[in-house]
């Protein structure tokens, strides 16, 4: 029975630009279920950053929400009765109680996300100020716990300033800073980019621990691959601002169907691949400004038809919880051959 | 045996920060025969990108000797130091940094050619760069000659980077994270052209890189260096190093590495350090600096000796007290 926490419909984001309209993100839909972790998986350009910031509503001024609805079911918890929110209709106080005490974003570059002149715990006292949360020694003892929960010492990092903390110490506090309001989804942009390998485990380690221990829903957007096979349930590959592919982990891993997913999970080496099984997608992505007609993708597939260069696609069912765009996706086992013939 | 191309002596290099002295690379010897595809990984602050640069000679040793071709290069003078200079080369991590944004690519290619008398004449330089683009991949070449960098991608300009490099005909290229930066998709694509480059014009490559993975793929036949805090841990074929590695870093690095295989990745054996936390160049561990951290560490010795670079098996060099040596 499906319980979406979350359900985006036919998002379309676009960012003015001085050459014209950026599509950013086109008509974009997918949920999260309870309790799920999903994976945005794209390049850079793709649009993926943009979806989290949309679901945030904190989209630059030059970004416009051009259409779409994005709804948030709360579960009944305790004396509050489960509600439905619509979150583009939010706005002042009510945005302000959606963010962070409903859904909580952990941003990209840990380096930058926290205030230099602050102590940790001047970040945790000044977050549940904001939102009214606890105060005192209930909040110095709730910090305390998350702390130690992302495997840090709570009594070192108490006091620290930012600068003197690791990068991989300053992703985890802002795990932890995340946490505080006790978010039921937890929005994750490139939570191990710019990190070392061992930090890097560090952290999916401890977002695995959390999850089962507060069993929150997870959304993370990544260019890794590796992230995304370790950490989600369910994988979505973005392409130019658009969902091409979505279904659960292995199968997007071992039976994927989009030409582009193809090609991009035979393009990341593994410790046990053979290096002749490798290849690489031949071209670049397209200029968002200046979209292709039809698929998107059609420029640099090479199973690109008449049809591909003239229709747009649309997600389509291929089997039990698996969905792609692609024309011509019961050809897709040739790719690998072409890409390869290519290479 | 051949001379080496390139050879490491003793090779340290310090710096000061704040008035302390930090060891970003300790002793290391490496010959490098010309032709080879090596690999230097490690964490950052491991001191691949120092040990990189003083290859290349653009930064000097604080101890330690480099020799090109069996010559010191802070010694080469005339048409030997000529050589070397022209002979190595280097590309940069950042295409958007390293590129200058108000020439074209024309421009930023032809420079290089005519200060070297290279080529002779505008029609002989821009022959040659368009086969420069063609050898990189950029076709057909007349699409790139009058563009600016801002108008390529993140790949094409990495390509731009090499053909650069290519230009003055060098025998050996150290190449900084040279892919990192750039989209999954044409990653592979970039490393065939350095794999093409040796095959067809011998050319040598140094991929410094802290992606395992990727360090296996490119050096296939070649070599890995695993550096950990400065010191060269171990050092062997490529695939000897990643499928049986045998210093304990190297095995629990190996053990860390998400692999975009769910099944794979999830049921990884781990094995856990001791510490967590990296320790501060500042204040290096004594004896073997991995000792506070090391699943395998067994006393004393680890904390006190040094351990050297010594013959373990399969070809590969390693340091650490735990290993046999297989030296005969």
């Amino acid at each position: 029975m499906p319980d979406p926490i979350l359900s985006v419909r036919n998002l379309s984001i676009a960012y003015q630009a001085r050459r014209g309209q950026v599509q950013a993100v086109r008509d974009i839909s997918f949920e999260v279920e309870r309790g799920e972790s999903v994976a945005l998986i794209g390049e850079s350009g793709s649009g993926k950053t943009t979806v989290g910031l949309g679901l945030m509503r904190l989209l630059p001024t030059t970004a416009r929400i051009v259409g779409g609805s994005v709804v948030y079911r709360r579960p009944a918890t305790g004396s509050s009765p489960a509600s439905q929110t619509d979150v583009l209709a939010l706005d002042g106080g009510s945005l302000r109680q959606f963010r962070w005490s409903e859904c909580a974003m952990v941003f990209q570059s840990a380096l930058n996300a926290l205030n230099p002149v602050l102590r940790i715990s001047e970040h945790f006292a000044d977050t549940a100020r904001a939102h009214g949360y606890l105060s005192g020694s209930a909040l110095r003892d709730r910090s305390m716990q998350l702390l130690s929960m992302v495997r840090l010492d709570p009594d070192r990092v108490w006091r620290s300033f930012p600068h003197e903390l690791s990068g991989g110490m300053r992703q985890r506090v802002l795990i932890a800073l995340a946490l505080l309001l006790e978010p039921q989804l937890l929005i994750l942009d490139e939570p191990t980019t710019a990190l070392d390998i061992l930090t890097q485990r560090n952290i999916m380690d401890v977002l695995k621990d959390l999850r089962q221990k507060l069993g929150f829903s997870m959304l993370f957007i990544s260019h890794d691959l590796a992230l995304a096979a370790e950490l989600a349930d369910r994988v979505a590959t973005v392409y130019a601002g658009e969902i091409i592919e979505i279904g659960n982990v292995r199968t997007i891993f071992r039976t994927p169907y989009h030409p582009y997913t193809i090609g991009l999970i035979k393009a990341v080496p593994t410790l046990t691949s053979d290096k002749s099984s490798l290849i690489s997608v031949p071209g670049s992505p397209p200029d968002l400004i200046d979209l292709p007609t039809g698929c998107k993708f059609h420029p640099r597939c090479p199973l690109a038809g008449e049809r591909c260069i003239r229709e747009e696609t649309a997600l389509e069912e291929v089997a039990s919880r698996h969905e792609v765009a692609c024309w011509r996706w019961p050809d897709a086992r040739q790719v690998l051959k072409s890409y390869q013939a290519r290479a | 045996m051949s001379e080496p191309l390139i050879t490491l002596e003793h090779v340290t290099r310090t710096f000061m920060v704040k008035g302390k002295s930090i060891t970003a690379v300790d002793d290391i010897n490496l010959e490098i025969p010309a032709g080879e595809l090596l690999c230097l990984v490690g964490e950052s602050g491991c001191g691949k990108t120092t040990t990189g640069k003083m290859i290349a000679g653009l930064l000097p040793t604080s101890s330690g000797r480099i020799l090109h071709r069996g010559s010191d290069i802070t010694k080469l003078e005339g048409r030997d130091r000529k050589a070397y200079r022209l002979g190595v080369q280097m590309v940069h991590q950042d295409p958007y940094a390293s590129l200058n944004p108000t020439q074209t690519i024309y421009e930023i290619l032809a420079a290089p050619l005519q200060h070297h008398s290279f080529t002779r004449g505008d029609r002989e330089t821009k022959q040659r760069i368009c086969q420069l683009l063609e050898i990189v991949d950029l076709t057909p070449p007349d699409d790139f000659l009058e563009k600016y960098p801002h108008q390529l991608s993140g790949g094409q300009r990495q390509r731009v980077s090499v053909a650069r490099a290519l230009t003055v005909l060098p025998e050996f290229i150290v190449a900084d994270e040279a892919v990192s930066m750039v989209d999954v998709s044409i990653r592979i694509s970039l490393l065939k052209m350095f794999t093409r480059l040796k095959e067809e014009m011998g050319v040598g490559v140094l991929l410094i890189t802290h992606d395992l993975a990727l360090a296996k793929y490119f050096a296939w036949d070649g070599r890995i260096g695993v550096m950990y805090l400065g010191r060269m841990v171990e050092i062997g074929p490529a695939r000897q190093v990643v499928d049986h590695p045998q210093h304990p870093y190297t095995q629990v690095l190996l053990s860390a590495i998400p692999e975009a295989d769910p099944d794979v990745t999830r049921a990884k054996q781990r094995i856990e350090l001791r510490s967590a936390d990296m320790p501060s160049l500042l204040r290096l561990p004594s004896g073997c600096t991995f000792h506070p951290r090391c699943p395998a560490f067994i006393g004393e010795v680890c904390e006190k000796i040094v351990p050297p670079l010594k013959k373990g098996q399969w070809d590969c060099s390693v340091a650490c007290h735990l290993v046999q040596s297989y030296e005969s």
